[in-house]
């Protein structure tokens, strides 16, 4: 019978157009993002036109086409320094896409965001510690990411820790202790650089303020790729059924089989781990997480299955564009990438609170 | 069957439930009274694990509820509680298909199956039409279908419902109720409407501010003599075309008065 009803009134759920819909924007996403790649690796100081791009990048994969119609130089800038960026920036929007997907579900806020909750902060403290004295020297040369993800790990548990001291967590005790949390560990952050005496070193203030895509290199790409692909985007994708009951409040979560304690401290550890390898290559980032769940939202519905996949594709094309931007607007001069997303996250911030306001939630 | 022996919960130095020992048989519907401020959802609370008594046992076909894995406990019980959800932005169909999670394996989509399960479940509770739309933006009384819908694409041994017919017009609530009855499981309901517990409960369970008890079969419990010291009401019992009718008019109303002044 139901069969029947599925079928004579014609999708009654709503789930196949929705299926189709997403499966429409996950291809256009697809084919936005490897075109936002050849013309960001293009654009810049200097400028190579798309096609050449693509050949250099052709000719280094797979030796097609074989022929060389490009300049040394040319093939310098795109394979050794361009592309690694945009690969990076890719990665890092991707990851700082679904991180904030995963927080807002886990403390039902929709300005819930890394940056916003002090995660990318401890990342930060944990990252300079390990440059300036050599904290988790033991982990060679995954020094930098461990250290950082150790920070983003003891700064969101403080977070919830402090928002759960007298009493139930609510989100806006989980926001403040965050905004705290996050000053506090930027601060210390920043007084270290400066104390040590080599604010100029290898990552400034500024760095670790706004963020930068310039140190990307082909031999760091690695981590964070396995971490971003393998492990946000997969485990939250493969985890969007429990999110979603997640997002419905713990006491729901719990009568559909979803254990809200355990579930909420594994995504814990996976957002620590993601952000605490991307600060550690790219300095902190904000913004992306808060405004990319909500584009996501907005194109495909709630359901995690769709936006964390969704999420990623967008952060990805949203923070190569900030960083050509950032390049572009005063070359030579680069602009930390950081200013660029602030600038366009925040207009989407007001509008928010705005439609907060409005529906009295 | 889900059998409770001495539980307890205490809010502050209060205690709500104190020692009270309920017994869920199968295939029959146990009603949950009382007045105000009673215990009738902190009871429910305890028995679906929400909360965790300090004193006693919850057991769950001969298992103890809190030894059982968080989705096997969801596959023997399902919960509709008083208004959740109201800002999720999932539609209708989606929020029903989660009821679905306790049987599906982590990597195992939501498939075919499953569609016709939750629109067969929206279908039964009169909610088909809603299932496009957005869950948030439903009337209260929609959302509770909804919210019933879900329980029942759960698919769970045991239904547990607190007041389900909160915000649901006089035809919902008896068609919602008698849905609830013709499961033929064991269920469990929070009632506040002694003609609706009378109407469709096997069993009843009424408690008392203090945590005072009557347990028994619904002929039993609803007996005037019972009801009047707890409720603070003069009831009078009918039996029409052989169902409990309850009368209620207040008793000496005029001396209330005057104590209260």
């Amino acid at each position: 019978m139901a069969a029947a009803l599925l079928e004579g009134q014609k999708d009654l759920l709503g789930v196949a157009a929705q299926r189709r819909r997403t499966g429409l924007w996950l291809v256009a996403l697809t084919v936005g993002l490897v075109l936002t790649g050849v013309v960001a690796v293009g654009s810049g100081a200097i400028g190579i036109a798309p096609a050449s791009v693509a050949r250099i990048i052709g000719h280094q994969l797979v030796g097609v086409p074989g022929e060389v119609t490009w300049t040394l130089p040319q093939e310098a800038i795109v394979w050794q320094v361009r592309l690694p960026r945009v690969l990076l920036g890719m990665l890092v929007g991707a990851g700082l896409a679904v991180c904030g997907v995963a927080l807002q579900a886990m403390v039902r806020n929709v300005l819930a965001d890394p940056y916003l909750l002090g995660i990318n902060s401890g990342a930060s403290s944990g990252a300079a510690a390990a440059i300036l004295f050599g904290a988790g020297a033991g982990f060679g040369q995954y020094a930098l990411p461990t250290s950082a993800f150790l920070g983003a790990l003891a700064a969101s548990l403080l977070v919830f820790l402090i928002a759960r001291s007298g009493g139930r967590v609510t989100s806006i005790r989980l926001l403040l202790s965050g905004v705290a949390v996050g000053y506090a560990l930027y601060a210390t952050t920043s007084f270290l650089i400066f104390a040590s005496g080599s604010a100029e070193g290898s990552r400034s203030v500024m760095f670790w303020l706004l963020g930068s895509l310039g140190l990307a290199r082909w031999n760091a790409l690695l981590v964070v790729a396995a971490v971003v692909l393998g492990g946000a985007i997969l485990y939250l994708t493969v985890a969007g059924r429990r999110l979603d009951v997640l997002a419905l409040g713990d006491e729901s979560a719990q009568t559909l089989g979803v254990s809200p304690d355990r579930f909420r401290m594994r995504l814990l550890v996976v957002v620590s781990l993601s952000v605490g390898v991307l600060v550690s290559a790219a300095g902190s980032i904000g913004f992306i997480g808060l405004v990319v769940p909500h584009l996501a939202r907005r194109i495909v519905g709630a359901p995690h299955v769709r936006v964390v996949p969704v999420a990623a594709l967008l952060g990805a094309i949203l923070l190569v564009w900030a960083d050509v931007v950032a390049r572009v607007l005063l070359a030579p001069q680069e602009i930390p990438i950081g200013i660029i997303t602030a600038l366009l996250g925040a207009p989407f911030l007001v509008v928010l609170i705005r439609r907060l306001h409005a529906t009295g939630t | 069957m889900i059998e409770a022996t001495g539980v307890s919960w205490r809010y502050g130095a209060n205690p709500v439930i104190d020692g009270v020992s309920v017994a869920a048989r199968p295939g029959r519907v146990l009603g949950l009274i009382g007045p105000n401020g009673s215990g009738k959802t902190t009871l429910l609370r305890l028995l679906y694990g929400a909360l965790r008594s300090g004193t006693g046992q919850v057991m769950v076909d001969g298992d103890e509820l809190s030894a059982l894995p968080s989705r096997e406990a969801a596959r023997r019980l399902a919960v509709v509680v008083q208004e959740t959800g109201g800002e999720t932005a999932l539609t209708a169909a989606e929020l029903v298909l989660l009821g679905r999670g306790p049987h599906l394996s982590t990597f195992q989509r939501i498939g075919r199956a499953e569609h016709e399960i939750a629109a067969r479940c929206l279908t039964r509770v009169g909610a088909a039409h809603l299932g496009a739309r957005a869950f948030a933006q439903l009337s209260g009384g929609e959302r509770q279908r909804v919210l019933i819908a879900r329980a029942l694409a759960q698919q769970a041994t045991h239904l547990l419902l607190d007041e389900p017919t909160n915000h649901l017009d006089i035809r919902y609530q008896h068609e919602i109720l008698h849905l609830v009855r013709n499961l033929n499981t064991c269920s469990i309901v929070v009632l506040h409407d002694l003609n609706l517990a009378a109407r469709y409960c096997d069993d009843l369970v009424l408690l008392d501010r203090g945590g005072a008890v009557v347990a028994g079969t619904t002929e039993e419990v609803l007996d005037p003599e019972v009801l009047e010291p707890i409720y603070g009401i003069g009831i009078r019992r009918l039996e029409l075309d052989g169902a409990i009718h309850l009368l209620f008019q207040p008793v000496d109303q005029t001396t209330d008065e005057r104590s209260a002044a």
